[in-house]
């Protein structure tokens, strides 16, 4: 009977997320980037998010924003991970906001959010890692995103590396070719190419592994919360298999002078 | 309480007699917690638990998350990412919350199918029956205007879609959907309502989960045989049962914490598993999305809503016959009403005198044909509207309606049952092989 009923639970749940089949062109393709942070002990790569804030802030933030994240994040644990000096500097460096009090433009301090920017109609940032599903499959049913996750971060790094090179002119726009956006065409010129960011320490900016970085910050900015919540995750489930434990065997003493067993 | 005979609460102590005479609330608790269950029960038995425990997590999530929401059209979505962001431990409320709907579902389909299976909506327990088929209306409505709550894309556009079906109604339903949502679309007013009803129907729930114990504690738990505890007498009544506490709060709790490992799994691991990217983009009256999908535990019905459509003989007669009134969108409507009612209405549908579905060998297979027809229904639900799906909804429906309103009523007759056991003790004892050094049955 226990068998049953798990497997039972385990059919229902696996059966349960038809709801996520998505939106999506075709022949969307869809890269499965290997990041950190899959799977349920997946952690941010701290330099990896840190090199990815570089590649926002030097090429995605020309036209995009991330309007609800809040610069004092940077310093958060389990994310960038700077000091209060750091995000000082980064902060007010970086960005300039518009104070209604002093009826000016000031430089950002810690306590403001990113700028939201939607130059050119380009969409907000703060949630892209949560709002793209990279993966539906099979037919629709969602299952394999049991084992690789909803994909949002991996439908970033493929849009960003999925341009072909083809571009058409369509109603005064132009369009360029890309094999991860639902449809094929994207009005997004190709924003990132080799070598365009240079990282402090040397690491490889070849396309791909700047599109992965800028990714894996861009996974941050939505799930700031990732490891914390992992963490109460791994605890919870411990704490609660010791108790189903512990209520079983005391289940199985309370009922067995009337199951006709000895205890 | 009627029903069983049992041990009622005496009280003893001069301040317990003092209580009693005035509120006899001790006695109630007693005869409440301590009511003759029957000894019988399986697994399948502990979903009720659950479906508590989803309740009260359900309404303590929520009263706290309420606390940080801003139910307006500007701000709500920033405020829900407020809590995610800045709010301590606000990610894990609202993750609680959320996927606290599903399990809340996942549990409710469990026990309504362990009570289609067990007979447990036979007489008499028709009112249990229908009071559960209320909350589960309560549950859905509740789970509805939760969704709209995040204001994001899907939340928008669902809203849209389900308060354009009360549109299809003739004649008044343009009046009728200008009035749920307070204006002509979907805006900060319908955001307000629904944020109004979303706190109020939780305890409209509460109540009627009340009368649902109330009914069953009236009649006595079903249980796997469908053999009624005998009540000749106290003694008769012992040898089938055992008083809920300890006995079954103990187990019930062990499949709870079952329940919940799988649970805090997903909210830990995976909590946006079920839900819908598209409900992290703020909504936007502008902007359709390429898919308007309900949540997963609407999708049957939400099939059934699809499956009508203008080329369906069905719905080509019906709106002849009513020269119109009825067209393909008010028919899908009222296919998706009908297919719940269809539900709540099987205690008379039923013919058999066979209580429980282990004693039916032929009811069984259409039975467990009915649970591949709502995963598939599920599976449907979430297609586009394109064939082959069309045809298949069309077909996964009629079998909704079919086990219902014919297979159900000619089982009863054509079919012949399997001995059942005489009591439950004989059953219990029979399951253990305890049979020998017990007081044989008779």
């Amino acid at each position: 009977m226990f068998k049953k009923l798990a497997i039972g639970a385990a059919f229902a749940l696996a059966l349960a997320p038809v709801g996520s089949h998505a939106a999506g062109g075709g022949e969307q393709h869809i890269e499965d980037f290997q990041f950190s942070f899959e799977g349920p002990f997946g952690t941010y790569d701290q330099n990896q998010l840190q090199r990815g804030l570089q590649v926002y802030t030097e090429v995605c933030a020309a036209c995009h924003g991330l309007k609800y994240v809040p610069l004092r994040t940077l310093g958060d644990e389990g994310g960038i991970g700077w000091t209060g000096d750091q995000v000082r500097a980064y902060a007010s460096e970086t960005f300039t906001v518009y104070d209604p009090e002093l009826e000016d433009d000031r430089p950002a301090i810690p306590t403001d959010h990113f700028p939201a920017n939607t130059a050119a109609g380009a969409p907000d940032l703060s949630m892209m890692a949560k709002a793209r599903a990279g993966f539906h499959g099979p037919y629709g049913l969602g299952i394999n995103q049991l084992f690789k996750g909803i994909g949002g971060a991996e439908y970033i790094a493929s849009l960003l590396t999925g341009y072909t090179g083809h571009e058409k002119e369509e109603a005064g726009s132009i369009l360029y070719e890309n094999t991860a956006f639902p449809g094929g065409w994207i009005s997004m010129a190709p924003p990132l190419s080799d070598e365009q960011v240079e990282f402090a320490d040397g690491h490889a900016n070849d396309l791909h592994h700047m599109a992965a970085d800028v990714s894996a910050f861009l996974m941050w900015a939505a799930e700031p919360k990732m490891m914390a919540r992992k963490q109460a995750g791994l605890v919870g489930v411990i704490f609660l298999t010791i108790l189903a434990s512990m209520l079983y065997l005391t289940n199985k003493r309370l009922w067995a002078p009337h199951k006709g067993k000895k205890h | 309480m009627a029903g069983i005979p049992h041990d009622h609460y005496e009280p003893k102590t001069g301040a317990e007699k003092w209580l009693n005479s005035r509120l006899p609330i001790v006695g109630l608790i007693y005869d409440t917690i301590m009511i003759p269950t029957p000894k019988n029960l399986n697994w399948w038995w502990i979903w009720g638990i659950v479906l508590a425990f989803c309740l009260a997590l359900q309404i303590v999530t929520g009263i706290v998350l309420v606390m940080h929401y801003t139910p307006h059209v500007d701000m709500a979505f920033a405020s829900v990412e407020h809590i995610m962001r800045n709010v301590n431990g606000g990610y894990m409320l609202r993750y609680l919350h959320a996927n606290g709907a599903s399990l809340f579902f996942v549990a409710v389909y469990i026990h309504i199918f362990r009570g289609l299976f067990y007979g447990s909506y036979k007489a008499p327990r028709e009112i249990t029956w229908i009071v559960g088929m209320l909350i589960y209306l309560c549950m859905m409505g509740t789970a509805f205007m939760g969704y709209v709550l995040p204001w994001g894309q899907m939340s928008f556009w669902g809203a849209t879609v389900i308060t354009g079906l009360f549109g299809a109604i003739p004649f008044v339903g343009e009046a009728i959907q200008t009035w749920l949502l307070g204006g002509p679309a979907v805006d900060n007013a319908t955001l307000n309502r629904f944020f109004s009803l979303h706190y109020l129907l939780p305890f409209v729930i509460a109540a009627l989960v009340i009368v649902h114990i109330w009914a069953f504690h009236t009649t006595g738990n079903n249980n796997p045989t469908g053999v009624e505890v005998r009540r000749g007498s106290k003694a008769e009544a012992e040898k089938d049962t055992l008083p809920f506490w300890p006995y079954f709060v103990i187990k019930d709790l062990v499949g709870l914490a079952i329940v919940l490992v799988i649970f805090w799994a997903i909210v830990g691991f995976m909590p946006n598993y079920l839900g819908h990217p598209d409900n992290y983009i703020e909504a936007n009256a502008l902007v359709t999305p390429a898919h308007i999908v309900p949540e997963w535990y609407f999708l049957p019905f939400y099939a059934i809503l699809r499956a009508f459509t203008s080329e369906v003989w069905v719905v080509q007669i019906a709106s002849f016959v009513t020269g119109g009134i009825i067209d393909a969108k008010f028919f899908g409507v009222l296919a998706m009403f009908g297919a719940i009612l269809a539900m709540a209405l099987a205690p008379w549908l039923d013919t058999s005198s066979v209580r429980s579905g282990k004693y039916r060998p032929m009811f069984k297979w259409w039975f467990y044909l009915l649970i591949i027809d709502f995963f598939a229904l599920m599976w449907l639900g979430a297609m586009p509207a394109e064939e082959p799906y069309a045809s298949f909804s069309l077909i996964a429906s009629a079998y909704w309606f079919g086990y219902f309103f014919v297979i159900l009523p000619i089982l009863g007759v054509i079919e012949k049952p399997l001995p059942q056991p005489a009591t439950i003790e004989e059953d219990f004892n029979a399951h253990y092989g305890t049979a020998s050094d017990a007081t044989p049955a008779e």
